[in-house]
């Protein structure tokens, strides 16, 4: 993304709202002022009974003499959060994302019966419902889909970048787009990260007054203009090979942090969809390369991950808008895939056709099926919010 | 604002509040917001700026002619038939509650926080400004795809290739178009802009032009207003009072094959450029020969007011006036609704600017068609514009009641 500065990632006001919009936070673990609990075999002490609804941490401490495990549990007694077989005389601590709420946190010594507990009330007003089983799984599994896109990215793009710094201009443009599948697919995490985003995606017209393109802009599309434009690899861009490199292993290490509810996955499809209608479709995303179908079609594969998960939720809430999710996912894909030149066979590594090649009228019918699909979908986070 | 706009005003805001607090209230309201959706067809606001949408014609045609325009016509994406059903159905409720002046469905405030809300929400506040919206239907949608090719009417033509026409596809046809007008520019493209989302994933826009200064009047006491050459134009227009004019120069007759088009017009849409920096630097002399009008009064060569009956042998044989005049074309007459529109400038620094002209007419081969080719081979106008773009529509009748909905007896 990045095209522009846009306002979403200007400022930290600015940020707060993508924030929301996107639903997708980023916060740090084992923040301070945990919230201690301290067991032992007879009482379940917890340090305040009042805390912030979020991503909480839990210090744990057993004093007692017997195992003993801990447990977060909501009203009817559904386990929130759970550290089991906690040892006589060892701490731990739980980190887990809780929405406002009333809860009890039980202790039990021995492991065995209803524990002892204690009540306690979560703050906050963002007042996410609360979610049944079948929402965890889908954020569950959409959380292992982010992360093993994000792993999946690190080799290929190890290898764009060991032929840029090989000076291998050829081999180096064959091996970009693939290179930025994983990362398109999943853009809305990984754009939850507001730092990461600006270093690696954005391109040289969202760079800010004042920064000068030849020290300031780094990652793919800084690459996209040498390889393709310019038409050479110089020191500077073998520097930034590495560069990119470093901060795509700071995504993968954080993209296990990202806070992902059930609309915040809506959400997130609808956002690439617009991703798509506002920097794929008029070819300004890769200017230099036009593989702007390679993204275009990385982006509908993430969006469509994400309403697939979703999927059970939405058609018992709103099985029309379903039914109108499956016929329009269906019939942009097979409007893309006439575009594809390779024979379909490798799913990460897909190529299609140069957009400088795609005509007015083909982009007008492109924009035309996005459209289709992304009003449908920008219904899909009530449907699942129900 | 009269006192009638500000009630319409306060019944739109009054409607919105009535219906955001009831979704407040939770899913135990929901009925009495369907009901008061429901309810705002007929007993909204009415008068004071609302024009009626129910009648045996379509308002925006015989209507007085209003300030703003925002025209689009769609292209149909989807081959079944029973999804374009939908949308007509679709459109026409929203449509009866936006030109009484309601927002769209549950309103652009009030329901669920993740989701967008149904109405976009920038009419809010506004009066309904006298807003029409007027459907029309395209050649090309009678083709194989929903089974219309024989209920195509005969009066339906395509339009033939004039002398001089620089047509841009994308700027011309397409299988629907709604003329949303009104007196407020806001309150008009958020009409269109509201059809356009309902109809997402079904039919497309394909193009459209926003239109300003009305260039005809269909009330003639008022004044005629001018063309951006500074002309008064369309004097002669038919009246939107005059039953019989109307009658027989603008609502369609019943035809073999196309019963479901009685009571219905036919549109002409044309884009048609003007020249204005090489107009500006013309003589007034040649201007006003080249009109066969006056500049400050309007009125035919050789006579005094604009609405004194000209002397059409005293004007030069290619002036623009005597041209189009009746009696040059064997009493072709047509309902004048056309717009100036100017789209900033072109990148040459020109004015990007024009008529974008519109006629309602009986049947466009004894209306427009020969008028336009008199025009498009003689008239002196022509060295000062360029048709641009063009579009033909079927306006089928009025939608009786709440029930109704556009273009009903052409599916049924």
């Amino acid at each position: 993304m990045s095209a522009r500065p846009r306002p979403l990632l200007l400022g930290t006001a600015a940020i707060a709202v993508a924030v929301t919009l996107s639903g997708c936070t980023q916060k740090a673990s084992g923040e301070d002022g945990a919230v201690s609990v301290t067991a032992s075999d007879s009482a379940c002490k917890v340090s305040t009974t009042e805390f912030p609804a979020g991503h909480v941490s839990l210090a744990l401490e057993n004093k007692g003499s017997r195992v003993t495990e801990v447990y977060v549990l909501f009203p009817d007694d559904r386990i929130a959060a759970e550290r089991e077989n906690l040892g006589p005389g060892t701490k731990a601590t739980l980190v887990t994302e809780l929405g406002p709420g009333d809860y009890e946190i039980a202790c039990k010594p021995g492991m065995k019966g209803d524990g002892i507990r204690q009540k306690v009330k979560l703050t906050g007003r963002n007042a996410a419902a609360e979610r049944s089983p079948e929402a965890d799984a889908a954020v569950a599994a959409y959380r292992s889909y982010v992360l093993a896109q994000a792993e999946q990215t690190l080799p290929k793009a190890k290898a764009f970048a060991a032929a840029v710094e090989a000076g291998d201009v050829e081999k180096a443009k064959k091996l970009y787009a693939p290179s930025r599948i994983g990362w398109e697919r999943t853009e809305p995490v990984a754009e939850s990260f507001g730092d990461i985003d600006p270093k690696v995606d954005v391109r040289e017209d969202g760079l800010e007054d004042g920064q000068d393109p030849e020290t300031d802009w780094t990652g793919w599309h800084r690459l996209e203009k040498a390889l393709w434009q310019d038409k050479k690899i110089g020191d500077r861009e073998k520097e930034l090979a590495g560069r990119l490199m470093t901060d795509l292993d700071a995504w993968v290490k954080k993209v296990g942090t990202a806070e992902i509810t059930p609309t915040s996955m809506a959400n997130g499809a609808k956002s690439l969809l617009d991703e798509v209608a506002l920097n794929k479709v008029t070819g300004e995303e890769e200017r230099y390369s036009h593989t702007d179908l390679v993204d275009f079609k990385a982006n509908l594969e993430g969006a469509r991950k994400s309403y697939d998960l979703l999927k059970p939720i939405a058609r018992k809430n709103d099985s029309s808008l379903a039914r109108e999710l499956d016929k329009q996912f269906a019939s942009l894909t097979k409007q893309l895939d006439v575009y594809r030149t390779d024979d379909g066979a490798d799913q990460d590594s897909y190529t299609y056709r140069s957009y400088d090649k795609v005509s007015e009228a083909e982009r007008k019918d492109l924009s035309d099926g996005v459209n289709a699909l992304a009003e449908p979908l920008s219904k899909l986070a009530a449907a699942v919010a129900k | 604002m009269s006192d009638q706009q500000r009630e319409a005003a306060f019944s739109r805001r009054a409607v919105l509040g009535w219906g955001g607090a009831g979704l407040a209230l939770g899913a135990a309201a929901a009925g009495g917001v369907a009901v008061a959706a429901g309810g705002g067809g007929d007993n909204g606001p009415s008068g004071g700026g609302s024009v009626p949408f129910h009648g045996p014609h379509q308002a925006g045609i015989a209507t007085a002619v209003q300030d703003r325009l925002h025209f689009a016509a769609f292209d149909v994406k989807t081959d079944d038939r029973a999804e374009l059903i939908r949308v007509l159905k679709d459109w026409t409720r929203a449509a009866e509650r936006m030109t009484a002046g309601h927002a769209v469905g549950d309103g652009a405030y009030g329901g669920v926080p993740e989701a967008p809300p149904d109405d976009t929400g920038e009419a809010l506040g506004l009066p309904p400004s006298r807003l029409t919206l007027t459907v029309g239907f395209g050649p090309s949608l009678f083709d194989h795809r929903f089974g219309l090719a024989k209920r195509r009417p005969s009066a339906l033509v395509d339009l033939p290739k004039f002398p001089g026409d620089n047509l841009d596809p994308v700027r011309s046809n397409g299988d629907l178009c709604v003329q949303a007008c009104a007196d407020d520019p806001q309150v008009a493209v958020h009409a269109i802009r509201n059809l356009a989302r309902i109809g997402f994933g079904k039919v497309a826009v394909r193009w459209s032009q926003l239109g300003f200064g009305k260039t005809s009047s269909t009330t003639p006491d008022a004044q005629t207003p001018r063309n951006l050459f500074g002309f008064k134009d369309g004097t002669r227009n038919v009246s939107g009072t005059d039953t019989a004019g109307l009658d027989r120069h603008v609502w369609a007759a019943q035809q073999p094959g196309a019963a479901w088009m009685a009571g219905g017009s036919y549109l002409v849409a044309r884009r048609i450029r003007m020249n204005i920096e090489t107009w500006d630097r013309t003589s007034l002399q040649e201007q006003e020969d080249v009109f066969g009008r006056d500049k400050q009064e309007g009125a035919a060569v050789t006579r005094a007011k604009e609405h004194d009956e000209p002397f059409l042998k005293a004007m030069k044989p290619d002036s623009h006036v005597r041209l189009a005049h009746p009696d040059s074309n064997h009493g072709a007459t047509i309902l004048r609704r056309g717009y100036s529109f100017t789209d900033g400038t072109d990148g040459l620094g020109r004015l990007e600017a024009g008529l974008f002209f519109l006629a309602y007419q009986r049947d466009p081969r004894t209306g427009f068609i020969p008028v336009q080719s008199g025009l498009a081979r003689s008239d002196a106008l022509n060295e000062y514009i360029q048709h641009v773009g063009s579009a033909l529509f079927a306006v089928p009748p009025g939608v009786r009641d709440t029930d109704d909905w556009w273009g009903r007896a052409l599916f049924t």
